[in-house]
Order: C-alpha cells, then structure tokens, then sequence
C-alpha cells in the first residue's frame, strides 16, 4: 500500500488542524494568600506550545507510529486523541470504540495482590466487574504468572508487572487502541509474545496508534509513522524513512560538530574524515547491508615510508567494534613526500547493528602504530538504522533446518 | 519468522464503518451509567480493601475510632462537665453515639473528598473516565463504613431497651440526604483543590466549627433558652442541615417524644431551609465540578 498517501480505507481517527497549548504560570500560586497578595502577577504565562496545527487522518485497520524526542509533543497529541486533554483549535473525531488507556498498568496499586490489580485495571479499562472476572483466566494465563496470583505487586518484578499489565490491556474490546511506550521492558520470550499479539490485534482490523522511541518496533509494525518535534508534524510517512528521519534529528547535528584537529610539530594532520557510500557520497547515516567506508584526509608534514594508516570505529560506549591499517596482511602503503595529502578509505560490507559509531582517524609511522603522527578520536560519527537483533553485529546468517 | 510475513498488509475490512463522532474533552459524567457505576464501586472497594489490607483488626478499626471517641466524649460531658444538669435528655448516651457516627460519615466523605482529585493524578492523567467518580467513590467508601458503624449503633440503642419502631425506617431518607448532603460538598471541594490548595486547611478548622456548631453533643432542646437576634437558637441548629438530620433521627430511633426537625424549626415549611441548603450545595457541587472537569487533567 503506498504509505505517505492517505489510505483510502474508511478513515477512523482524523484530526484536524489541532493545536494544544499549556499555559504555565511563572509562579504556580496556588493558595488564596498568595493570590490575594499579588492578585495581578498571576496573569503572566510561559505558554507551551505543545502540539501546533497537526492534522492527519488515519485509516481502520492501521497501525501508525507516532515517533519524535521527548518534549516533541507525541504524548500530549496521543491524549488529546484519547480525549484526556482538550484541544484548544481544531478537532478530533473518531471512529469506533476508543481504548480508554494509553498506558500499561494504569490504577495498578502496589499493596494490593496480582488479582484485585487485573480486575481493577479490566474495569478501568472499559469492562464491567463480570467480564473482567470472566477473562481472569485468559489473563493469567497469557502473563504466565499462574503461581503469583497471591501475591502483592510490590514483590513483582518490572518484567512480571510488565507481563500482566499487558496481559490485562488486551482484553479490551476496544476498535482503537492508543498506546505509549508500552514494549520497554520484559524479557525476549515474552516481546515475542506481545508481537504476535499485535499482529493479531492488527488481522482482526484494529486501529493502533503507537507512541514509541523504538523505531526498531515502528518500523516493525506500523503501517505509516509520524516525526514530531517541538509540536510540530516534520514528517510522515512511511515508516523506514520516519527511522532514518528520527535517527538524523536524534544525532545529524552531533555528526557534523566540528572536530578539534591534531598537529604533530611538523605539520602533520588529519584534515578531514567521513564515511562515504560506495558512490562516494559522504553519508551521516546509512542502511544495513550497503558497501560503506571509512574515509579520511592526511597531510604530511614529512616523508614517509611505509607510514601506517589506521582507523578505530567504536560504539557510543567506547567499545571496539573494528581496527583496520593500512598494513594488514603486509600491503605496503608506499612512500610519501612532506606537503603531500593522501586520502584513505577502508570499504566494509555493513553489518553494522542499528546504532550510532564513532570514527577515530590516525596516522603513524611504520611499526607497531603505537607512536602516532596524527590522532583524531572520535572525529566523525554515522548512524546505521534497520534491524537490530540484540548483537553489535547483523552477519548474513544462512539458517539450514534439518529433519532427523 | 512466520509473522514477518504479515507486516504491512491492512487487516480485513470491518463489516460496517462505525459513525464517526467527535472527541471532547473529559466530563464530569458520561460514558454510560454502568460504566460510571462500576468505577465509583471499584474505587471505593479498592479503598476500603487498602485501609484494612495488613491491620490486626482490620475494619474493626472503623467501628473502634467513633467507639472510642464516643466513649472520651461521654465521659468528659456526663462525668465532668455534666452538660445535661437539670435539663436531662434520655437516651443521652445513645444519642452522642448515633449523632457522632452520622457526622463522621460526612466529615470522613468531605475531608477525603478534598484531595481525592490530587491524590488520583496517576489516573486522571492517562485514562479517559467521568472524573465525577473520584470524589463519589470517596463517599461510597465512607457509606460503607456508616453501615458497619450504625450496625454498631443499633446494638447499642437496643441494649439500652428501646423497643424497635416503624419510625426506624425513616433511617434509609436521613442517611440518603446526610449522603447527597456530603457528596455535594465533597464534589465542591474536590474541584476546588484542583486550583486552591489551602481549601484542606480552611476545611479542616470548618468541620471543627461545624461539629461544635451542630446537635452532637447536645440537643436542640438543651439550646433552646439561647437566643442569637432573639431568633431561638435552636432553630439556627436546624437549618444546618446536619442539625435537621441529627435532630430528626433522634426522634425516628430513640424517642418520639422528641422534637421533630420541623417542630424544632418552628413548621413544616421551614424544612425548606436546611433541605434547600442541601439541594443548593449539591447543584452548586455538580455545577462547579461539571464546569472544571476538562481540564481536571491538565491543571493538577
């Protein structure tokens, strides 16, 4: 189906030019004295533009991402849709029965035990006390958490609460489901689990918007998603792009930072370093799986011979995921004269995890590469977006069953 | 890998498009009365499993807090200050313990009601639900106490050998206005700590007032010599509508003889006064609350 289009199944949830501001006062007086002192200063507001002029329409049966930074506005847009904010301009209708909860476990009370907890919530959530206690059993049996019925859900583990308020929300019979950030925790087994409940959720032809930093669950499940940012829809469409869109806001500006260049007395310097496609476009984010290197530009400040070219890619964290010379496997680099510059390119296959990597450039004479003529750490950065399966790296694996 | 398989492809197409309607803001009611219901009986059983939950005695603490009150009080106004001297009430004793408990019942449901919106922030934020079920489950909780608490009573007033009479059924109209009365108040202040947190303190130092101010400790009769603008005082207890109520179940439970909230206020026409006052709290309660709820979620 082509995504950036509006569907033209019927349309169960559009929204229509809204805007929502919070007005929030300089100072909160919020006892009679104080607004009795100062009965006019109260009158000056920081207004919060939380969600300006946002319209979209989507269809029944969809599964919409709405993606953007905190403070971008998904939230609040998210509850006005759920009519727990009132808008200020434009309007919202809706189609169907709404999903009265955007969050898991909403009502649940530590002191009280696992049972009372999923009925209370069953009730929040729209079902009478009898059909909540109709569809206890469908409940536990979903969480797997047979054995802790009794027990009070302050000795839960986040990963148990997790289990049951999910296990819990299901039930609904709503037709539109809103969510927020619901898959944060809970182990692989039980993700799993919830992932094939949203496919079903999805064939029966429920609507379901998603609130998400996951853009590796967008871009699983949804149909089409949203960027926000400061209120603002930047963009929709389909979800891949909505990824790599999200990715660029998230780390684009920090890719370009200048970096701080280093000299050796000579005038030996790495003057630039970037990754490129195998087009040789420079690139600050790519897909998985294209051809893409790590580049960089030297000059010298004095001949060389043999001199060692090398770059360090890292994650974030500092971990290594990869050291490449120039000198692997005896290749000879050649001899260079002072005042020459000499670019460098590793070209790797990306198997690269969805992440961000940093490029460290250097330079050295030969031998070991410990006495480096020019060092550069963590001068580039690029953002590989798509799968990520846990690991640092996405080898092609080539998976063979065998019946015994 | 099986479900991969399904991304992407729109679900089946839904028998009948449902009428599209139009998204507002939260109400104080709406959503259906079974809906309404069945939310104000599950917050309040909720309260009342989470107050008892790991205490000894559990809702024998409700029965022991006005029974150990009513026993201080006793002591203290026929032991040492004697406040009936020359002017003795029968049945004093039962009178005190029936008046306290009806006057617990409005002072728990209004003082819980005030931060009841405050205290619910976790779920006003992020379910849509009539907010107006806040505050009713406090007074439903507090109603389940009173029944506890006037089982207790009615003990008591048999042991002292007053016979049973028709005019115990009166009983079921005093404690459903004494509930609209306090629900109505609590609805009022509930909305109104939203904006103004100083309502908890004022309304504390009020119900202090109010229950030195009502027919609890005494009767309308032991203020019947007072006058206040040469109108008897007695009749100014009775407009309070707790003073009506008060006043009125003494003579349905324990004494006929006993001056009727009418009698007290001097004609039945002016019940008009204190019923009135219940009725005005009441709509003025689900006025302000009707008016503020919207926006309940956004300005706590």
């Amino acid at each position: 189906m082509p995504a950036a289009t509006v569907p033209t199944t019927p349309v169960a949830i559009s929204v229509e030019h809204v805007s929502k501001t919070f007005r929030l006062p300089h100072r909160q007086y919020s006892t009679l004295k104080e607004r009795a002192l100062h009965p006019f200063r109260s009158t000056t507001y920081d207004e919060l533009h939380a969600v300006q002029d946002v319209s979209l329409e989507i269809a029944e049966g969809e599964f919409f991402g709405i993606v953007g930074r905190n403070g971008s506005g998904k939230s609040t847009l998210l509850k006005c849709i759920a009519g727990i904010y009132g808008v200020d301009t434009g309007r919202i209708s809706i189609a169907g029965r709404l999903s009265p909860f955007i969050e898991l476990g909403v009502g649940f009370n530590p002191d009280l035990n696992a049972r009372d907890n999923v009925v209370i919530n069953a009730i929040m959530l729209g079902l009478s006390r009898k059909q909540a206690m109709a569809r206890f059993e469908h409940v536990v049996a979903f969480a797997e958490l047979e054995g802790f019925m009794d027990l009070r859900l302050k000795n839960y583990s986040s990963g148990m609460l997790v289990r049951l308020a999910f296990a819990t929300a299901i039930q609904v019979d709503a037709e539109i489901l809103l969510i927020d950030e619901v898959l944060a925790v809970g182990d692989a087994a039980f993700q799993q689990k919830c992932f094939e409940e949203f496919f079903r959720l999805k064939r029966e032809g429920r609507t379901i918007v998603f609130v998400s930093h996951d853009m590796y669950s967008v871009e699983r499940f949804c149909n089409r998603a949203m960027l926000m940012e400061r209120g603002v829809m930047t963009k929709i469409g389909e979800p891949r792009e909505i990824g790599r869109a999200y990715h660029e806001l998230n780390f684009g500006q920090l890719a370009h930072d200048a970096p701080e260049e280093s000299h050796s007395a000579d005038g030996t310097a790495i003057a630039d370093a970037w990754f490129e496609k195998a087009d040789g476009e420079r690139v600050t984010s790519a897909s998985q799986e294209e051809e893409l290197s790590m580049c960089f530009e030297a000059s010298l400040g004095q001949d060389l011979s043999e001199p060692v070219f090398a770059v360090t890619l890292r994650t974030e964290l500092g971990h290594t995921i990869l050291v490449a010379r120039s000198d692997q496997h005896g290749h000879s680099s050649g001899s260079f004269k002072a005042g020459e510059s000499v670019v460098a390119r590793f070209a790797i296959p990306n198997w690269l995890t969805a992440s961000r990597y940093l490029l460290t450039p250097s330079l050295a004479r030969q031998g070991t590469g410990e006495n480096a003529l020019a060092l550069v750490e963590d001068m580039t950065s690029i953002v590989i977006h798509g799968a990520s399966g846990g690991g640092i790296l996405e080898l092609p694996v080539d998976v063979k069953l065998e019946r015994l | 890998m099986s479900t991969v398989g399904d991304i992407g492809l729109p679900g089946p197409a839904p028998k009948r498009a449902p009428a599209s309607h139009r998204v507002h803001a939260p109400s104080a009611m709406g959503g259906g009365l079974l809906r309404f219901w069945s939310l104000t009986f599950m917050l309040a059983r909720t309260e009342f499993k989470l107050r008892f939950f790991g205490s000894i005695l559990g809702y024998v603490w409700t029965l022991m807090r006005p029974l150990m009150l009513f026993g201080v009080m006793l002591f203290v106004f026929t032991d040492i200050l004697d406040i009936n001297k020359g002017n003795p009430v029968p049945h004093y004793p039962e009178y005190l313990l029936e008046s306290l408990i009806l006057f617990t019942y409005f002072q728990e449901t209004t003082s819980g009601a005030v931060p009841s919106l405050v205290g619910r922030e976790n779920l006003l934020r992020r379910v849509r639900f009539p907010r107006l079920v806040v505050p009713l489950s406090v007074a439903l909780f507090c109603l389940f106490n009173l029944f506890m608490n006037l089982i207790v009573v009615f003990i008591f007033i048999l042991a002292s050998g007053v016979t049973p009479m028709w005019s115990w059924l009166e009983l079921p109209l005093l404690v459903g206005l004494l509930v609209i009365f306090s629900a109505g108040v609590g609805m009022l202040l509930s909305a109104l700590y939203v904006r103004f947190r100083d309502v908890q303190p004022i309304w504390e130092v009020f119900l202090q007032l109010l229950y030195y101010a009502s027919p609890i400790l005494y009767t309308v009769q032991t203020a019947a010599d007072h006058h206040f603008f040469n109108i008897p005082f007695s009749r100014i207890l009775v407009i309070n509508p707790i003073g009506a109520i008060l006043t009125q179940a003494r003579k349905a439970l324990l004494q006929p003889s006993a001056p009727s909230a009418a009698a007290a206020l001097g004609g039945y026409a002016r019940l008009l006064i204190p019923l009135g006052i219940i009725a005005g709290l009441f709509a003025l309660g689900l006025w302000y609350f009707n008016r503020e709820a919207p926006l309940i979620s956004e300005k706590l």
